[in-house]
């Protein structure tokens, strides 16, 4: 994923991980300026930007000394192979379980169009969509999130396999193809996204909205 | 004709893909745009048969929305061409943060651009439920990739949550069609095809706890696409980062397309006798979408997302109108029309102003009249249209929803109505108005900039309509939208 550096960042690079070899940490943006003669602040930031975008380096936010050097990979601090929910899993199955009655008494409540049709359908339906919809906006990861969604939508076709009778093959391949087309562009996403950021946590998208705060 | 309206920008899009040079790339967008719009006014004039056993039919309704997609599609890929010229290709540097960015393959773009009307399309000519969800859920997946269009990481969030929204949103749709297809089963099991004139015909044997749950789930899924509070959350991220040009579509165009698929199950529910049921709850949205819409454009900091809350206003609006029945769904309707052809040429503009100023915020944007004369003009007259003016059509079609309102004696919802048009009116016209006076806080920008013919005339000509619309409305449209009002109760 990392692409050739220009002889000035190279040097730049070089510069920083010699500072923090010999110093123990990172230059500051003026003392990068001063040694290669850089007059403003924001002539460095382009090429720190230039150098992050390239994944050489990882810059904190809005602290100065907060650079990070990149060397096979990834940064140690950014591995996290534990998905870590918002929602701890003891809650989660407490959550669960009053989906499962919450979706008991709503099926109660909707007459069935035939007798022949198992009384479990509507519920067994209700509660993996709520599930589905729980683990969406519970948990961190994007792919997950992804995960969360096939719930849902495996929720949803059982519903329609034990209730209705008789969906035309043209809808059904349609159903099929969308299915198929939105995983493969959420897919796509996911492989961005980490790409980008170098993770796949979805709640660190948060840099869009009204008001700084 | 049917299948060609599907099949020219469905193949063109396939085309684009393929063809490597920019110049005949672009041709092949104009063209296939205008090959669209040409065979979109001719069903004016022929009535198009109905394609694949009454699966696809064009109605008086989705011809008028068909109209006003391929309308501003041909406007869009004018514009999108001088735009590609311009801001197509290379390395360019971010306007918020400054870094570095790639812009994502030409070719990619355009043939989005053209299967997004493809599925634009279907959804205007589906009768059957099944597929109308299937053609919705086709527009989510083509326009991603065109939000995306700016390699860097906003337009990679706000992509991301308008895919996750949407689908979600999407998929409580589908539910919908199946809560409507046990609705309207027989009780031997035998069931009726879920193509509406079938279901308006079999109305009244219709279950009615199940329609109006599978009602319910319709107005959440498509809600969401369509952009309704508390559902909208996905519309101002993707409509300030996505490019201008798509800006445009998504909220002329996309819109409405999800709107439409609440009045088709909305006119299931009316002949069924239960429009009352989903009037109700369009208003209580209508009114709430406005609210919150009122909230977040004052004081709005980027002109961008300030149009896009815009945009969850007029939806508010529109279904406010719906919601109030009578007069005011001929008024929600024309409103539609009126509000399609006002925002886009809105992000047209704003799209001009972004590649001049280099910069989002309305704070720092000064001066256009002076900068960018054409633009300027446009953006002011813009703001006029947009807010409820005269001489402008959407003031007709917001007079119509507040008369309707007050011709039931629901003088709550007109005094709440004029309040929030009103708040909405000082809050848009505070930013608009300083950005378009004054003198440019850059030096540089004192001077003139020439203009590109092909990035002012088409939202110059959406203008046009605009003002058109408000002082004469053509037969055939008014026939078309009282006959679509009087299918909704």
């Amino acid at each position: 994923m990392t692409e050739t550096l220009t002889d000035r960042q190279e040097k730049i690079l070089a510069f920083i991980k010699r500072s923090i070899q010999e110093q123990g940490y990172p230059p500051t943006i003026r003392e990068i300026g001063e040694h290669f003669g850089i007059r403003s602040t924001n002539g460095v930031n382009d090429h720190l930007k230039a150098l992050e975008r390239k994944g050489y380096l990882l810059r904190g936010e809005l602290k100065s000394r907060a650079l990070s050097v990149i060397e096979g990979g990834k940064p140690a601090r950014f591995v996290r192979r534990e998905v870590e929910p918002f929602v701890g899993y003891g809650l989660s199955m407490l959550i669960g379980t009053s989906f499962l009655a919450g979706s008991l008494w709503l099926a109660g409540r909707l007459p069935l169009p035939s007798p022949t049709i198992s009384p479990l359908v509507v519920p067994v339906a209700l509660f993996t969509m709520l599930v589905g919809l729980f683990l969406i906006v519970s948990r961190r990861k994007a792919l997950t999130q992804v995960l969360g969604y096939l719930v849902l939508e495996n929720a949803i076709y059982a519903f329609g396999v034990g209730l209705v009778e008789g969906t035309p093959m043209v809808v059904e391949l349609g159903v099929l193809l969308d299915l198929f087309v939105a995983v493969f562009v959420m897919g796509i996403a996911v492989f961005h996204i980490n790409r980008e950021f170098d993770h796949i946590d979805a709640d660190r998208l948060s840099t869009l909205r009204d008001w700084a705060g | 004709m049917i299948p060609s309206l599907l099949l020219i920008p469905a193949v063109g899009g396939v085309l684009a893909y393929f063809v490597r040079r920019a110049g005949p790339r672009r041709a092949l967008l104009v063209l296939a745009a205008v090959a669209h719009a040409g065979m979109t006014a001719a069903t004016w004039r022929v009535e198009p048969a109905p394609a694949w056993g009454g699966w696809l039919e064009l109605d008086a309704l989705g011809r008028m929305f068909l109209t006003i997609t391929s309308a501003l599609f041909l406007a869009a890929a004018l514009y999108g061409v001088a735009y590609l010229r311009e801001e197509g290709h290379g390395e360019r540097r971010d306007v918020e943060e400054g870094f570095l960015f790639d812009n994502a393959p030409e070719a990619t773009f355009t043939a989005c651009l053209l299967l997004f009307l493809a599925a634009m399309t279907l959804v205007t000519v589906s009768q059957g439920f099944g597929l109308l969800w299937v053609a919705v859920e086709a527009t989510t997946l083509a326009s991603a990739p065109l939000i995306y269009f700016h390699r860097h990481h906003r337009s990679l969030e706000a992509t991301w949550k308008y895919l996750l929204i949407c689908s979600v949103g999407i998929a409580l749709a589908l539910l919908g069609n199946f809560f409507l297809a046990v609705a309207a089963s027989g009780h031997g099991g035998a069931s009726v095809r879920l193509v509406l004139p079938d279901l308006i015909a079999r109305a009244p044997g219709l279950r009615i706890v199940w329609l109006r749950a599978a009602f319910l789930l319709f107005l959440v899924g498509y809600g969401t696409k369509m952009g309704l509070a508390p559902l909208h959350t996905w519309l101002p991220d993707a409509h300030s980062e996505a490019p201008s040009v798509v800006s445009a579509l998504l909220s002329g165009a996309l819109l409405n397309c999800a709107l439409l698929g609440i009045v088709r199950v909305q006119q299931v529910c009316a002949a069924a006798g239960q429009a009352a049921f989903g009037q109700g709850l369009l208003v209580g949205f209508g009114l709430l979408s406005m609210a919150v819409a009122a909230v977040f454009i004052l004081g709005q900091a980027d002109y961008k997302r300030m149009l896009a809350y815009s945009s969850v206003e007029h939806m508010g609006i529109l279904t406010l109108g719906i919601g109030l029945g009578g007069g005011g769904t001929f008024g929600g309707m024309l409103h539609a029309v009126n509000h399609s052809f006002t925002k886009a040429m809105m992000f047209l503009v704003a799209g001009n102003i972004l590649t001049r100023y280099r910069s989002k915020s309305t704070e720092e944007v000064r001066g256009v009249l002076r900068a960018l004369p054409a633009s300027g003009i446009l953006w002011a007259i813009g703001l006029f249209a947009i807010t409820g003016s005269p001489p402008f059509g959407p003031f007709l079609s917001e007079l119509t929803i507040l008369k309707a309102a007050l011709d039931q004696g629901r003088a709550g919802v007109a005094i709440a109505y004029l309040i929030l048009l009103a708040v909405i009116f000082v809050g848009m016209a505070t930013a608009i108005l300083g950005m378009a006076q004054g003198v440019p806080r850059d030096a540089r920008m004192t001077a003139r900039a020439r203009e590109p013919l092909l990035r002012v005339v088409p939202a110059a000509a959406l203008a046009a309509v605009v003002l058109l619309l408000g002082v004469y409305i053509p037969p055939a449209v008014r026939t078309a939208l009282e006959d679509a009002a009087r299918a909704l109760g």
